[in-house]
């Protein structure tokens, strides 16, 4: 059995020696790093893109929200300029019906006092009216001119006792 | 052999050297190569470890060429190379934990040394250095010998405590140590003994069923198909073995970092 041959023993370990230091000394310092360094590379590429990714997610959400935010204040004020429209539109109603109503109520005043000066001044003619009429009527039966003074005293005892 | 019994002595011995080269063993031949004496060290390039060099020349072709474009994305050859590096560092990481990274390196080595010297051995011409016990041994005495002085570097000498599993009851003491102390020492030869037993199985094996496959004349094709059946299994066990001995070289060093 040639494993037993212990001739061969010690060229066989010399050389496991250099050669297993050699293949050592380069996977620590040449291909160990080198491999290491690739996927560790690659690692931090892929989590930075992670990153970005996670941080660009954030970005769209802060513009989402001040989005909603805005759209909010827009609603919010078109809202209040609604109610303040509505307001403003209420209030001249109100003042243009204040108005009118005054306007109105002076014109019924006027025209109150209108038809008194016209009754009364109706009443003032149907008294000339009923003087001179009576003046006519006297002078028709009489056959001459009635006192003035006593038919129109006549006339104002009448209209005293029927009013 | 049975022939050269009725042949002269002369024809014996040649015949003797001919059926020498088709014996089952023969694969497992030490040639020097180079014979070369340092002093009284017989320092021989030995086809042995010619195949050595091999295996530094391919690891260090497959890792420092395959990553020599640096891929963000990489292709199949640079994935090879980086599957290898990050199945190694999982396994220090699940087996050794994560004290266990600054071995990395050289469980590495060790993992591409061992497959590769077993996958060399399929190769025809091939030649298995694994399948050489000293090769094995002075291998799992380099890792026993490192395991124990990163035990005691860590533990001091508390290191000993070791050798009673926690939770033993004193009385047993007398009888647990040493089972312990035994259990320990024969670390190296049972990891050694299984990878060098194992390559030497196989090629044996194979070489046996291919002899049979020209004196079976006609029915050759049967150990045909028994050696390609075989050499499938053993390119498993090739990889098995390189990964069982990674493993309990892990296993070693955990126990050496964490006492149990």
């Amino acid at each position: 059995m040639p494993q037993l041959d212990v001739s061969t023993f010690l060229p066989q370990v010399v050389w496991l020696v250099i050669t297993f230091v050699t293949l050592f000394l380069i996977m620590w310092k040449v291909a160990g790093p080198r491999v290491g360094n690739t996927l560790e590379t690659r690692q931090r590429r892929i989590s930075g893109n992670l990153d970005k990714a996670a941080g660009f997610k954030k970005e769209a959400e802060a513009v989402l929200e001040a989005y909603e935010r805005a759209m909010n204040e827009a609603r919010a004020e078109a809202g209040q300029v609604i109610a303040k429209a509505g307001a403003e539109l209420s209030e001249k109603v109100s003042r243009r019906e204040a108005e009118l109503a005054k306007r109105l109520t002076a014109e019924i005043a006027e025209s109150e006092t209108r038809i008194e000066k016209a009754v009364s001044d109706a009443i003032n003619d149907i008294g000339q009216v009923a003087v001179e009429a009576a003046g006519q009527v006297v002078r028709k039966l009489t056959g001459e001119d009635a006192d003035e003074g006593a038919v129109g005293a006549a006339v104002d005892q009448a209209m005293k006792t029927r009013p | 052999m049975d022939r050269g019994v009725t042949a002269t002595p002369v024809r014996t011995k040649e015949i003797d050297k001919v059926a020498e080269a088709h014996s089952p063993l023969a694969q497992f031949e030490i040639k020097r190569l180079v014979p070369i004496q340092i002093g009284d060290l017989d320092a021989s390039f030995t086809n042995s470890a010619l195949f050595m060099v091999f295996t530094v020349v391919l690891v260090t072709i497959f890792l420092v060429l395959g990553m020599r474009r640096n891929a963000l994305v990489p292709g199949r050859w640079q994935s090879m190379a980086e599957l290898s590096y990050i199945f190694i560092a999982n396994m220090v990481r699940d087996t050794a934990g994560p004290e266990g990274r600054r071995f990395f390196p050289f469980i590495f080595t060790l993992f591409m040394f061992v497959l590769v010297g077993n996958m060399l051995g399929m190769v025809p011409y091939g030649f298995a250095y694994t399948s050489h016990i000293i090769v094995t041994f002075s291998i799992a005495l380099i890792i026993f010998i490192g395991v124990t002085v990163v035990g005691f570097a860590k533990h001091g000498i508390r290191f000993f405590g070791f050798f009673l599993p926690p939770g033993t009851p004193l009385l047993m003491a007398p009888l647990a140590v040493p089972i312990e102390i035994i259990s320990y020492l024969s670390r190296p030869v049972s990891l050694s003994v299984r990878l060098f037993a194992n390559m030497l199985a196989g090629h044996t094996l194979i070489k046996v069923f291919a002899g049979f496959i020209v004196s079976m004349g006609v029915f050759g094709f049967v150990p045909f198909a028994f050696v390609f059946a075989l050499t499938g299994l053993e390119l498993l066990i090739a990889f098995l073995q390189a990964y069982v001995f990674t493993v309990l070289t892990c296993l070693y060093l955990h126990d050496a970092l964490h006492m149990h």
